[in-house]
Formats: C-alpha cells, sequence, structure tokens
C-alpha cells in the first residue's frame, strides 16, 4: 500500500509537534435546549480537555447529551454556557481542521461514491488532482476502490459508513469526530467496522473522539474512556485505556480490557438504578 | 415449462386486446342500435372524419400544442425564481406565499372570462390562461423540494464550513430537483386543460374551437377525432416530462 498522500493544510511534522498539547478544551461547558417550561437541561456545565493525537472515546446512556457534547465540539450548536476552545481560540463554529462521520452514513444518493468522497474537496476548493489521489488510496484503504463509480444504493450499510469515514478524512483534518458512527448497522458489520476503524486509526494517528453506546467498541478504540452520567450528562469517569496496540479481535479477551469494561459497565448501571 | 413465453406473450398483449375489443363493441353497438351518427359516430366514422379534416385538424393540433408548451415554460421561467426567493427570504415568505397558497385555490378555469375581457381574444389571453393553471403546481413543488433537504444533509454541509451558494447548488437543487418534475408533471396535464378551455371560451382556432364549431354544426364525428387528438397531445407532453425527467434525476428519491 502506497503512503498517506497529503492532501490539506496540516503536515505530519505538525501532527507530531502538536501531539500532547490540547487541541480541545471545555470549561464549565453546558447547553440546555428552549426556554421557560420547556427548558430541557441537555448537558453539563462539564470540563474536558482532548488532548491532540488521542483516541477519546466517550460513552453514556441515551439521552445524556453525549451526542450534543460532539456537536458543540464540531460547532454545529453553540453552549449556552461555560467556554469551549479549539487550538486555544473561542470555538466559533465549524471548522475545515474537524472532519464529522454522522450516525447515518449521509452518503448524497445522486452521487457517485468517489463524488461523495469527493465533497469536502469540492465544498473547500482544494486542488483537484491531489485530493483525488487521496480519495482513491482512501476507497483502497477501506476496501471500496471497486465501488468508486458507484452509487450509494448499490452498496450495504457497512460500505456506506467506509465511505463517510473515506469523506470525513479526505481533507486530512487534525481531528475526527466519530457521532455513534457503527449505530445504524448490524452487530457483525459493527465488530468488523470498528476492528478496521482501529486499524486506520493506528494508520493516520489523528486526533479522535468517539460517541457510542457500546462498551465493547469505547474499550477496544480508545486510549481513555469517559463515562456520562444521566441528562444533564456529566463526567462520572475518565480513566486511560492502558492496553497495547495495535489492537485485534484478542484485545477483547485482555484482562486489563475485561477490567475496564466492567468499570464502566458498573458505572452505567448505578446511573440505571437511580 | 414451454409454456412460459407463451404466457408472457398473452400477458403483454392483454391490454392492447382489450382495447380492440373495446373498439369492435363500439362498432357493433352503433351499428346494430342505429344510433345516429350525430350523438356517438362508429370508429370507422371518426377515421374517415380524421382523414377528410386531416390538414384542419394538424393545424389546429399545432395551435393547441405550442400554446400550451410556450405557456408551460413561461409559467416555469417565472416559478422558479420566484420559489428560490420565497424559500429563501423570510419577509417574502410571509408576504407572498400566503397569497399564492390562496390563488392557488381559485379555480383558474373560471378566470377564462374575466382573461378573455382583459386581454382581448388571440393567442396572448390562451398562453396567460396556461400559464395560470401552470405556475401554481410547480411554484409550490419547487418551494416545498427547496425545504425538503434533510437535517442531517445540512449538518454535513455545515461540518464542511460550506457556503450557502454551495449548499444551495450541491445539496438544494439536487433534492428539489424531483420535487420540480412532480410540479411539471402536474402542470403539463393542466396547461392542456387550460389551452382548451381558452379556446373554448373565445378563440379562432385550436383544438378547443374546433370541438366546440364542430359540435354546434353537428359534426360530432370530427369533434371526437379532435378530442382523440388532445388525449394524444396530453400524453405525449406528460411522457416528454417523464423523459427529460429520467436523464436529470437518475437516482431514485
Amino acid at each position: 500500500m502506497n503512503s498517506e498522500p497529503l492532501a490539506a493544510r496540516s503536515s505530519a511534522a505538525e501532527q507530531q509537534a502538536r501531539r500532547g498539547a490540547s487541541i480541545i478544551e471545555l470549561a464549565g461547558v453546558g447547553k440546555t435546549f428552549g426556554s421557560g417550561e420547556q427548558t430541557v437541561h441537555a448537558l453539563g456545565p462539564l470540563d474536558l480537555a482532548i488532548e491532540a493525537g488521542s483516541f477519546v472515546s466517550i460513552i453514556g446512556p441515551s439521552g445524556c447529551g453525549k451526542s450534543t457534547l460532539l456537536r458543540l465540539i464540531a460547532g454545529l450548536e453553540t453552549p449556552t454556557q461555560g467556554q469551549l476552545r479549539r487550538n486555544g481560540a473561542t470555538l466559533d463554529g465549524p471548522s475545515r481542521e474537524v472532519g464529522v462521520v454522522f450516525q447515518d452514513h449521509v452518503l448524497f444518493p445522486w452521487a457517485t461514491i468517489l463524488d461523495n468522497v469527493m465533497l469536502p474537496a469540492d465544498v473547500m476548493g482544494l486542488p483537484r488532482q491531489r485530493a483525488l489521489e487521496r480519495a482513491h488510496w482512501l476507497l483502497e484503504l477501506t476496501g471500496l476502490k471497486d465501488f468508486a463509480r458507484h452509487r450509494s444504493d448499490m452498496l450495504s450499510g457497512g460500505m456506506k459508513q467506509r465511505a463517510a469515514f473515506c469523506r470525513a478524512l479526505l481533507a486530512d483534518p487534525a481531528m475526527l469526530l466519530l457521532d455513534e458512527p457503527f449505530a445504524a448497522l448490524d452487530a457483525l458489520t459493527r465488530e468488523e467496522l470498528s476492528l478496521e476503524l482501529s486499524r486506520l486509526w493506528q494508520e493516520l494517528r489523528r486526533t479522535a473522539l468517539l460517541i457510542t453506546h457500546s462498551i465493547d467498541e469505547a474499550v477496544l478504540l480508545g486510549d481513555r474512556l469517559i463515562v456520562m452520567s444521566r441528562r444533564p450528562g456529566r463526567i462520572s469517569l475518565d480513566i486511560p485505556i492502558d492496553l497495547p496496540r495495535p489492537r485485534d479481535v484478542n484485545t477483547e479477551n485482555h484482562p486489563r480490557f475485561l477490567e475496564i469494561k466492567h468499570a464502566a459497565r458498573d458505572l452505567l448501571f448505578a446511573g440505571e438504578r437511580g | 415449462m414451454a409454456a412460459a413465453p407463451f404466457k408472457s406473450v398473452i400477458a403483454r398483449a392483454t391490454t392492447p386486446l382489450i382495447y380492440v375489443l373495446l373498439l369492435i363493441l363500439w362498432e357493433a353497438c352503433v351499428r346494430f342500435f342505429k344510433i345516429p351518427g350525430w350523438m356517438l359516430p362508429a370508429p370507422s366514422a371518426i377515421i374517415a372524419a380524421a382523414q377528410d379534416w386531416a390538414p384542419e385538424l394538424l393545424h389546429h393540433s399545432l395551435v393547441t400544442l405550442s400554446e400550451t408548451v410556450f405557456g408551460f415554460l413561461v409559467a416555469l421561467a417565472l416559478s422558479l425564481p420566484l420559489a428560490i426567493l420565497i424559500a429563501f427570504t423570510v419577509t417574502l415568505r410571509r408576504l407572498l406565499y400566503p397569497i399564492l397558497l390562496g390563488l392557488q385555490s381559485v379555480p383558474k378555469v373560471a378566470l377564462a372570462p374575466l382573461v378573455i375581457l382583459w386581454f382581448g381574444i388571440g393567442v396572448l389571453p390562451k398562453i396567460v390562461i396556461v400559464i395560470l393553471v401552470c405556475f401554481f403546481p410547480i411554484l409550490v413543488n419547487v418551494v416545498a423540494g427547496l425545504e425538503a433537504v434533510p437535517r442531517a444533509m445540512l449538518d454535513l454541509m455545515h461540518s464542511l464550513k460550506a457556503s450557502e451558494p454551495a449548499i444551495f447548488r450541491r445539496l438544494r437543487i439536487p433534492i428539489a430537483l424531483p420535487h420540480l418534475f412532480t410540479g411539471c408533471k402536474i402542470a403539463i396535464t393542466f396547461a392542456v386543460i387550460g389551452a382548451v378551455i381558452s379556446e373554448f371560451v373565445a378563440a379562432q382556432d385550436g383544438l378547443g374551437y374546433l370541438i366546440m364549431i364542430s359540435t354546434a354544426q353537428s359534426q360530432t364525428p370530427l369533434a371526437f377525432a379532435a378530442i382523440i387528438l388532445l388525449t394524444l397531445i396530453s400524453i405525449v407532453l406528460f411522457y416528454a416530462v417523464e423523459l427529460v425527467e429520467k436523464r436529470f434525476v437518475t437516482w431514485t428519491p
């Protein structure tokens, strides 16, 4: 396999230099929706710092505001309280340095897979030839090479989500936000794709934030596990996942994997009981 | 096993066969019950009349066809920019949309005599009526289409910091296209009706006019020939729109 063609601004060296520094900082960030009687306190207030180059998994019961947290970090929502910074500056909207993978693949049904993957390049006006090279490289990496000219409705759910990953990675973002990316898939495809994501991350090493409601997924993929409590979501556990990389199916039998998994599960079920 | 191809031939031939049988039945009834030709002409009489009047039928067909197509195209050209304005300007939307929706409920056919009063007799009032009946279905469908963009797709575009023009071009137009064609298919059918109505009210040519005068003169076979031509125009135009749709909308919404 060829090495990664760099289509965009942040070079690998820059990435390396930034590793360790906080790329995202939340201080007392909270979010409420609606007003008056209708007010829903969705999230926080919570503090959180995400180190550049790390893979952070966030898990929590449904409705705990974990998707809201991701949307805040993506710049798709604004916090109603607190300070939210990206690279030290107050976050004021989406950034082209951030790639988002949504719950649903959100591929345009009228475009081919290649055109879908190329969307960020088209929207951002990136040099076409280099972006094309990178798109083909990503499609090959995810096993979609032969489907570049297909429409999305010809692809299985797992393939569509792979294409969505390629699209999110096209502009070489410094950070990936993954909003329950496997939620719409069947159990087998989920497992297959999360192992693949682990492999992909091993290769690309971008800062990543994964929102999920699967404990296995969260522990398998992350360097750090954050467990959130019920609404309004707060951080109830924040521990490093000190499992060796690269990770594979066997990682799930590692004693440490089970330890972390049970710690998270106990907390989630404690939340369940009230 | 050998029966399978035979069965499929039968299945495909069923519909045309039914039409032919109905025509034969029609012919037989007219002859058997001695129904007068001015009341219900036999198919053979209609064909004979169509042959006798071929040049006139062609002329009037072309008049109706051109009014219909021209009016439809003008309505399309007027409604598209207006739909975009309504979909994107809050003020215009509040101001215009209720008025337009109200106007849409007016039976446009009832306006035909007024249009003749304002625009006189000739081609212009006929086209105005066609525009009136075509305009609203296209407008309403395009506005709905421009607003039918799924939130997740908008989130995706916003996450890429796409500008409004980029979102419009890459997302809203492809989403709105199937809606546009739905509107066009309704409009083109209405357009034929509009043209005929206007020719009924006041005109010197067109298939509607021909139907009026031929029934007034008890030339019923000629009226039937004109009605059949109108039906054909309607069908052909509908399929023409569908053909264009298939070229532009190659995905299933």
